[in-house]
């Protein structure tokens, strides 16, 4: 029952955060926002997934004992890192890419990076 | 009991999942919609880690763990093309 509780909190705080990161995609104005709040969302949801599952498999690991439940808390959590590296540095990929290639966020109207890139001073 | 809220939950992730889809469709610019394809990819990798408690199989965990490595070659490889490098 305190097993069962558990993963039900895990999810509805991995689902309310993973529909924040599709509704921000929505109603963010430029691709810098849109990237931050889908990005920052939609991992944090799916770590709380991560953990739903090792909660899960912890529970049937006292119940019944069985080692496949040991294996699956293991490759659940190796997921989430797998999760939080790869996802941190798509973003940032991401973000660099759309800067260089001159696209501007919406009612931007200088561009120090750029100015600083091209002039070599200092920020 | 456990399991039925595995599926509703990885129910109402392919929900938010075609939800996304939209942008990707209807993005303005390529970045736009480079940011949706990440997006959708991290909420298959949920619902992969979801159905894979659903199902009662283990092996779908590495599944989603060789889906998420991928999913992050080829986000690399399009935001090198979109920098105009390849």
């Amino acid at each position: 029952m305190f097993i069962l509780i558990l993963v039900t909190a895990a999810l509805l705080v991995s689902l309310l955060f993973n529909s924040l990161g599709a509704f921000s995609l929505y109603r963010f104005p430029d691709v810098y926002t849109r990237l931050h709040g889908a990005t920052k969302c939609t991992t944090f949801g799916t770590i709380f997934i991560a953990f739903a599952v090792v909660f899960y498999a912890v529970g049937r690991l006292l119940e019944s004992g069985e080692p496949r439940f040991r294996v699956l808390i293991v490759h659940a959590l190796v997921a989430m890192m797998v999760l939080l590296i790869t996802n941190a540095t798509g973003a940032h990929a991401i973000a660099r890419a759309s800067h260089r290639s001159g696209l501007m966020p919406a009612r931007a109207v200088v561009d120090r990076l750029d100015e600083s890139r091209k002039g070599g001073g200092s920020l | 009991m456990t399991v039925h809220i595995m599926w509703f939950a990885a129910a109402v992730m392919g929900i938010l999942a075609v939800a996304v889809l939209g942008r990707l469709v209807s993005g303005p610019t390529v970045p736009d919609r480079a940011v949706a394809l990440d997006t959708l990819n991290t909420l298959v990798v949920g619902i992969m880690l979801l159905l894979s408690v659903a199902h009662d199989s283990v092996v779908m965990v590495d599944v989603a763990i060789v889906y998420a490595a991928l999913s992050f070659v080829g986000t690399m490889f399009i935001a090198r093309y979109i920098e105009g490098e390849v």
